[in-house]
């Protein structure tokens, strides 16, 4: 038997809700602080100083947030569809692949903005490639998703290493990375932006990706909430007995929800290879993929919850480097306590606070409480 | 000793703000049959619930053989004498019978000396209720009127004087559900107090010596059951004054629209489901289905409409063969004009997580009047929404609103909307009115003729019996996966059972 809950305003469902839940993670990854000898509060300010003291700060915490964006909106696609994909690791990896031909092949004839779009293309057909695999073996062999899309992370991790090691590395060159792009292959940065209030950009690896990661997430609320296409992956992801009575073919639509899943996780490699590096390194992704997870859990899979998430986590790491900087005994690991911590608040116990909330705000109002008594039990 | 065996005083409970029982007053007499009725929702099961220790009351008293006590789990209930069979039985399905009815009630860790003990225990029980059971059968090979029947025995193994039972015939056929209500009787005459939970006014009317109404959590009254009648019951229940008997005109069967034939339909593990089952339905009638739930009608709708590939035979719509030993594709037959209301409207005919207008387009989402461009037209899929609420006196009229919020009632009628709104040619329409409220149950049936009247074939499967002859202008019984006989609906309730449990089928086709 299922105890009912009261349904809460949007504003509280949405926003208080998830205040709340990261409010108690910061404050037990206070307490860890506390315990580790220094003091939360001289880490708070590092954390916050550090993610949005200066114009250079704020433009690595967008540089970060453009990234997660990227791979949070993967995650959430598949997960309307009711796939965990846990591949958006492996599958930015291979991206990177789309952005290197691209680059190595134009960057020297071409200005940036015709090699940006090939890249995109390149970027996304690669993901999706890397996807599609996996989507395909569950649609028609039931092999379960989770299970596929992790041991694709490693496939893409081995692929990339040899890729790098015998195809993309220059002759005579000691490390494992691509030749540096000329200007075709490097996007501009966006210290126009930054400038009208009042910032500069300085260092920071700011760049125009960041407007493609805001248009996909538009892109990707089209999909879903406007589009057949997107109407009949909600069904699948709600109900596959539903779909199916609908008429809804599974397979076709598990295999290109994993597509364009594959395709928006593949589009972060642009971030970094032509936005920061102007090359491709090995481990470029460093765990943005698997960050996504987070972003989309956190951002209830919605577009307009996964651009203000992926700030949060472009700010934890940001900030974080910031605290391990200038708090010697606070090592980066700290930022994964912090980061599981919210995982944790918002994700796993996510409904911890909420019978608490409910009560306390549906007794303010007359209104929506009779509404909820007439609904019965 | 007191006069009652349980009293509950001003009985309060709410989950979050959803007041599920208001104030709940209830006197039950020693050694009586008390019925308690109420629509969906009306907080039945939630005061069951917090008799057996599920739920703790916000506030009241309950009284139990003249001492109060607190109930905080459902040991202390069984404690106090007080046994449950629940509508979903909790038994173990590759257990024993014996297992089951020690299970929890082992006594020491080493097994042994218990099962004597409960062997010995459950034959005086046998005896002295007549309740038949070999306790070493394995549940899971027992008809489910046995299983129930197990049920029965492990509470009063656990020594119960209060036994609760909450919808017990849902899955019993009418001989099944007979046999129970002598058991239950022959409980009475043992002194036991029974709790009969049900929405079957019918049941009330047959074996209750008083009945309490539920409405919207709250407890309106109690009835002497001699004293009372189906139409008081009704009407207390809903509130208005409801219309019990479907008033249908003579049907005009006219050309055949579906026919089936030699349809066979096994499962994934290669089960026999539906056995070659062949009927033709005609423009302008209804052919209803009668079963016990599991019988292979679930299976038998399910490859109709495309949605689970038959093995073998042929059906043909409108004239024109369905593949559906093959691709038959729903999406296809719905163009082609076939309509289904599925049995399970919460996992299948509707996403209950989906806005109304969202389900009301489900399965014609394709519709070129649904889609601007590439989009789809939310302001069109509203509109028609909207439409369908107006028409369909669905509430609350807020296209908006999540489907899981609706009543089941008007869940069901968002579905039937849906499927006769688009004028098919051949509706399907599986349990019209299960987990629906009398209130809805009316217009639901009101709609199904008028569907007929228009000349649409109508194919009804329903393990309400009631149901069936009421609104059937043919019926046919399935038992086993086959058709085993075909009755006009003017056969006795009697004849459709022996028909139901499969005894008058056997012997016709032998003949």
């Amino acid at each position: 038997m299922s105890v009912p809950y009261a349904k809460l305003p949007g504003w509280a469902e949405y926003g208080l809700i998830p205040l709340v839940n990261l409010a108690v993670a910061f404050l037990i990854s206070g307490l860890v602080v506390l315990i580790v000898g220094e003091s939360p509060l001289e880490a708070a300010y590092h954390m916050v100083n550090g993610a949005f003291g200066r114009g250079e700060y704020i433009g690595f915490t967008l540089y970060y947030t453009t990234t997660f964006i990227f791979t949070g909106l993967a995650v959430a696609v598949a997960f309307h569809c009711g796939l965990f994909n846990i591949g958006g690791e492996g599958q930015a990896y291979i991206g990177g692949i789309g952005v290197v031909l691209a680059c190595l092949a134009f960057d020297r004839t071409l200005p940036w903005y015709l090699v940006f779009p090939i890249a995109i293309v390149g970027a996304a057909f690669f993901g999706a490639l890397w996807a599609m695999i996996p989507g395909w073996l569950q649609a028609k062999r039931g092999s379960h998703i989770v299970i596929t899309t992790i041991m694709f992370n490693f496939i893409a991790a081995s692929l990339m290493n040899y890729l790098l090691n015998r195809v993309f590395k220059p002759m005579g060159s000691m490390s494992l990375e691509t030749r540096t792009f000329d200007a075709g292959g490097q996007l501009p940065k966006l210290d126009w932006l930054m400038s009208i209030f009042g910032l500069s950009v300085g260092s920071a690896p700011f760049n125009i990706s960041f407007l493609l990661a805001l248009l996909a997430a538009f892109g990707v609320w089209v999909l879903i909430w406007r589009t057949r296409l997107g109407y009949e992956m909600r069904t699948m992801g709600h109900s596959p007995a539903a779909a199916r009575y609908a008429g809804i073919k599974e397979a076709k639509i598990i295999v290109i929800a994993m597509m364009i899943s594959g395709g928006l996780a593949g589009m972060m490699a642009l971030n970094p290879i032509m936005g920061e590096q102007f090359r491709m390194q090995l481990d470029f992704v460093q765990g943005a993929g698997f960050v996504g997870i987070a972003v989309a859990l956190m951002g209830r899979s919605h577009p307009a919850g996964i651009i203000p998430a992926a700030l949060l986590f472009g700010m934890l790491y940001q900030g974080g480097a910031e605290i391990s900087f200038e708090m010697p005994s606070i090592s980066r690991d700290m930022i994964v306590i912090i980061q599981g911590l919210v995982i944790l608040f918002a994700g796993a116990l996510e409904h911890m606070f909420r019978p608490a909330i409910t009560r306390v705000i549906l007794g303010l109002s007359p209104k929506t409480r009779d509404a909820a008594v007439t609904k019965g039990a | 000793m007191s006069e009652l065996a349980i009293e509950l005083k001003g009985i309060d409970k709410s989950f979050g703000l959803v007041h599920a029982n208001r104030n709940i007053n209830l006197k039950v007499r020693k050694g009586t049959i008390h019925g308690i009725i109420g629509e969906n929702g009306a907080g039945k099961s939630t005061l069951m619930s917090i008799l057996y220790g599920f739920y703790q009351a916000d506030r009241g008293d309950i009284v139990i053989d003249g001492k109060t006590i607190k109930i905080r789990d459902p040991n202390a209930a069984i404690a106090a004498g007080i046994g449950m069979v629940h509508q979903h039985f909790m038994l173990v399905e590759n257990f024993t019978v014996l297992e089951n009815i020690m299970l929890g009630a082992e006594e020491s860790q080493i097994l042994n000396a218990g099962i004597t003990k409960a062997r010995a225990e459950l034959k005086r029980l046998e005896k002295e209720y007549a309740l038949e059971v070999d306790p070493d059968a394995v549940i899971e090979e027992l008809p489910v009127g046995i299983q129930q029947r197990v049920e029965i025995l492990k509470a009063l193994y656990r020594k119960a004087d209060i036994l609760i039972l909450d919808e017990p015939t849902g899955v019993l056929t009418p001989a099944e559900a007979d046999h129970l209500f002598r058991i239950l009787g022959q409980l009475k005459d043992e002194g036991k107090t029974v709790l009969l939970i049900t929405h079957k006014l019918r049941e009330i009317m047959a074996i209750t010596d008083e009945v309490s109404v539920m409405r919207r959590g709250e407890m309106v009254a109690t009835r002497t059951t001699k004293e009372t009648s189906v139409e008081e019951l009704a009407e207390l229940m809903v509130g208005r004054r409801v219309l019990l008997r479907v008033e249908k005109g003579e049907a005009k069967p006219a050309d055949v629209k579906l026919s089936v034939k030699n349809l066979t339909v096994r499962d994934s593990r290669g089960v026999t489901m539906v056995e070659d089952v062949s009927f033709d339905i005609r423009a302008g009638e209804i052919v209803g289905i009668a079963g016990v739930a599991g019988n292979g009608q679930s299976e038998l709708l399910e490859a109709i409409s495309g949605i689970r590939r038959a093995t073998s035979g042929t059906v043909l719509l409108n004239g024109r063969e369905i593949d559906v030993t093959g691709n038959a594709d729903p999406a296809d037959l719905r163009r082609r004009g076939l309509a289904h209301v599925p049995e399970d409207r919460h996992h299948v005919g509707l996403v209950l997580k989906f806005e109304e207008s969202e389900n009301a387009i489900l399965g014609y989402h394709d519709d070129a009047k649904y889609r601007r461009g590439m989009l789809l037209d939310v302001d069109a899929i509203r509109a028609d929404a909207e439409a369908k609420i107006a028409a369909y006196d669905i509430r609350p009229p807020n296209p908006r609103l999540k489907t899981a919020n609706f009543s089941g009632g008007n869940q069901q009628k968002i579905v039937l909307a849906r499927e006769m709104e688009r004028n098919p040619d051949v509706l399907i329409i599986g349990q019209p009115t299960r987990g629906v409220d009398v209130g809805a149950i009316e217009f639901i049936h009101k709609r199904i003729i008028e569907m007929r009247d228009q000349g649409k074939a109508v194919l009804l499967v329903s393990v309400e019996l009631d149901e069936i002859r009421a609104l059937s202008d043919r019926i046919l019984v399935m038992f086993a996966g086959r058709v085993v006989g075909e009755r006009a609906p003017d056969a006795t309730e009697g004849e459709l059972g022996l028909l139901m449990a499969g005894v008058e089928g056997r012997k016709e086709a032998a003949e």
